[in-house]
């Protein structure tokens, strides 16, 4: 498989061309929104609880590289039916061996940055801080 | 005639596979490669003159600061400046442009002047002066773009009302869009009302003659890195009695006449801008540099870049999914920059980079143009004198792959 396919291989490329959860929900029970000014990439996320926080609906809207609208995609799929507070602590790590490719540390940031969202989303729903390494701000995502 | 395969043997670095091919690197706007001749000089020049210069009483002190002073020169006649006591080395060009707008700005402007600026400057030539007119409480305005991305000259003297026009601070090439100002124009307008013109030419210099006397500017800042020499080092041109009235920018050692308890006094031209220990080798590598360019010819390069970027123009042209940002080719610099219908321009450069094209994405440190341009970033292909033809078919043969897998 020549690197080309590696890294878009099929799966995200479908992601990329028919994103799965597009449009953001209204009403919504947490959204925040994000960027990457490096790159310019843009994601925004919606989520919609239902009993024990589980979450029941997750929509996003955004623009930017393939990966990090591939990787907000398949995100929005894996999260669906776990609890608020699992989500909140997700390891990106896991996000990451669902994309199953190897990223440069410039393309990590692109692949993330629909987790960082979603998970400030979560906090600023839930009143609890977002962890340290995503950054200080209170209102919108910026990964630097 | 430049001989571009010729010289590509003085360049180790084509010799390098990227993903099994020998890269096609478009991203001389960034930086430039190395020629030996210039890793030469500064091997030679550790190797057998190294000191730190104007202390020693020694022989290799005196080698060391007879390299320096000689880089100094050659740097001098490089830009036709009248004196060598003129040429200020810095660590790049931003740290020039900086100098200017601390030791020259914080004391110069005040409520009621204007600073000029405009809309296509790189963050080097941007920033520094949105900062200082907001300390100092003047006016930040900028000269806008028409849509061929040229200045629109016409708009000048709509800033009259505004206030005092102190400074215009202006790039000589665009490094986003290639587009050439008018900087003897400008520099006139500014003498007019008695303003000093700053030009950025890090972006002119590694590709054109460059005569500070007939651009008629004040300040030029220009870096060797871009110019086929080392990081490291940098030059600021100055007119002397504009630099002989500044307030120094960095205080230390080096840029002292006598220091007392109770007070200082500066040194004399360059020395005053010059604390601490210099970038010595990257001076002589800098100089060296200039020597290569001149062996080669400014005016050959400038003609053989423009045939480059005239063949670019011609072949992007064929894609009509390719939008192109920038003046025509007969106006423009080597250098283009595009965006693919439906990709971004990080998924362009990462498909390219697979090929062994190497080109630049992003904003190109030009955040308030990419707005005006209406884009969040823009890929840029750049060349150089030892860029050739083929290199511009790979690109194109890799942004078809591009478009075909993700457009």
């Amino acid at each position: 498989m020549s690197e080309f396919d590696q890294l878009y291989r099929e799966l995200i490329l479908d992601h990329y061309k028919n994103p799965r959860n597009h449009g953001l929900l209204d009403p919504a029970d947490a959204q925040a929104e994000g960027q990457n000014p490096l790159c310019g990439d843009e994601v925004s996320v919606s989520v919609r609880l239902g009993e024990g926080d589980v979450i029941e609906e997750v929509g996003f809207d955004g623009r930017g590289c393939a990966i990090s609208q591939a990787a907000t995609s398949m995100l929005s799929d894996l999260v669906k039916g776990r609890t608020a507070g699992e989500v909140a602590s997700m390891p990106k790590e896991e996000l990451l061996d669902e994309l199953g490719i190897p990223l440069t540390p410039v393309r990590l940031k692109c692949a993330i940055l629909g987790l960082g969202v979603l998970k400030l989303a979560l906090h600023k729903a839930r009143g609890t801080p977002l962890p340290e390494e995503w950054g200080t701000s209170a209102n919108e995502l910026v990964l630097e | 005639m430049l001989d571009a395969h010729r010289l590509r043997a003085d360049f180790a670095v084509f010799d390098e596979l990227v993903n099994g091919k020998p890269v096609a690197f478009l991203d001389s706007a960034a930086s430039s490669q190395k020629p030996r001749q210039v890793l030469d000089a500064m091997r030679e020049f550790y190797e057998h003159s190294y000191a730190n210069v104007h202390r020693g009483v020694y022989q290799l002190a005196e080698r060391a600061t007879a390299g320096y002073e000689g880089a100094r020169q050659k740097i001098r006649a490089f830009i036709n400046a009248p004196e060598a006591r003129e040429i200020v080395f810095t660590r790049n060009a931003t740290e020039g442009i900086n100098l200017v707008a601390y030791a020259w700005g914080l004391v110069n402007l005040g409520p009621g002047d204007v600073v000029l600026v405009t809309e296509a400057e790189h963050h080097s030539n941007f920033v520094p002066w949105q900062y200082v007119a907001k300390r100092t409480g003047a006016d930040f305005r900028l000269i806008p773009l028409d849509e061929n991305g040229e200045l629109d000259l016409a708009a000048l003297d709509t800033f009259e009302g505004d206030g005092r026009v102190k400074v215009v601070a202006t790039t000589l090439v665009s490094n986003v869009l290639g587009t050439v100002n008018p900087i003897e124009h400008l520099s006139r307008w500014a003498h007019e009302r008695d303003a000093v013109i700053v030009v950025d030419a890090a972006q002119a210099a590694p590709h054109r003659r460059i005569d500070v006397q007939a651009l008629g500017c004040d300040f030029l800042a220009f870096c060797a890195h871009k110019m086929c020499g080392p990081s490291g080092a940098g030059a600021l041109w100055g007119r002397a009695e504009l630099l002989e009235a500044m307030e120094p920018f960095n205080l230390g050692g080096h840029m002292i006449r006598r220091v007392s308890f109770e007070e200082t006094t500066w040194g004399d031209l360059p020395h005053k801008f010059e604390a601490g220990t210099s970038p010595i080798a990257e001076a002589v590598g800098f100089g060296a540099a200039v020597d290569y360019l001149e062996a080669v010819g400014l005016e050959a390069i400038e003609q053989y870049e423009h045939e480059l970027v005239a063949y670019a123009l011609e072949r992007l042209a064929e894609l009509p999914w390719v939008d192109v940002y920038g003046p025509p080719a007969d106006r423009r610099a080597g250098l283009v920059s595009f965006n693919v219908e439906g990709v971004h321009p990080h998924d362009v450069a990462q498909v390219l980079d697979w090929e062994g094209v190497a080109i630049r994405a992003g904003h190109h440190c030009c955040q308030p143009l990419m707005r005006k341009l209406g884009v969040a970033a823009t890929n840029r292909a750049s060349f150089y004198l030892y860029s050739i033809p083929e290199e511009v078919d790979r690109l194109v043969d890799g942004l078809h792959k591009a478009k075909q897998s993700l457009g």
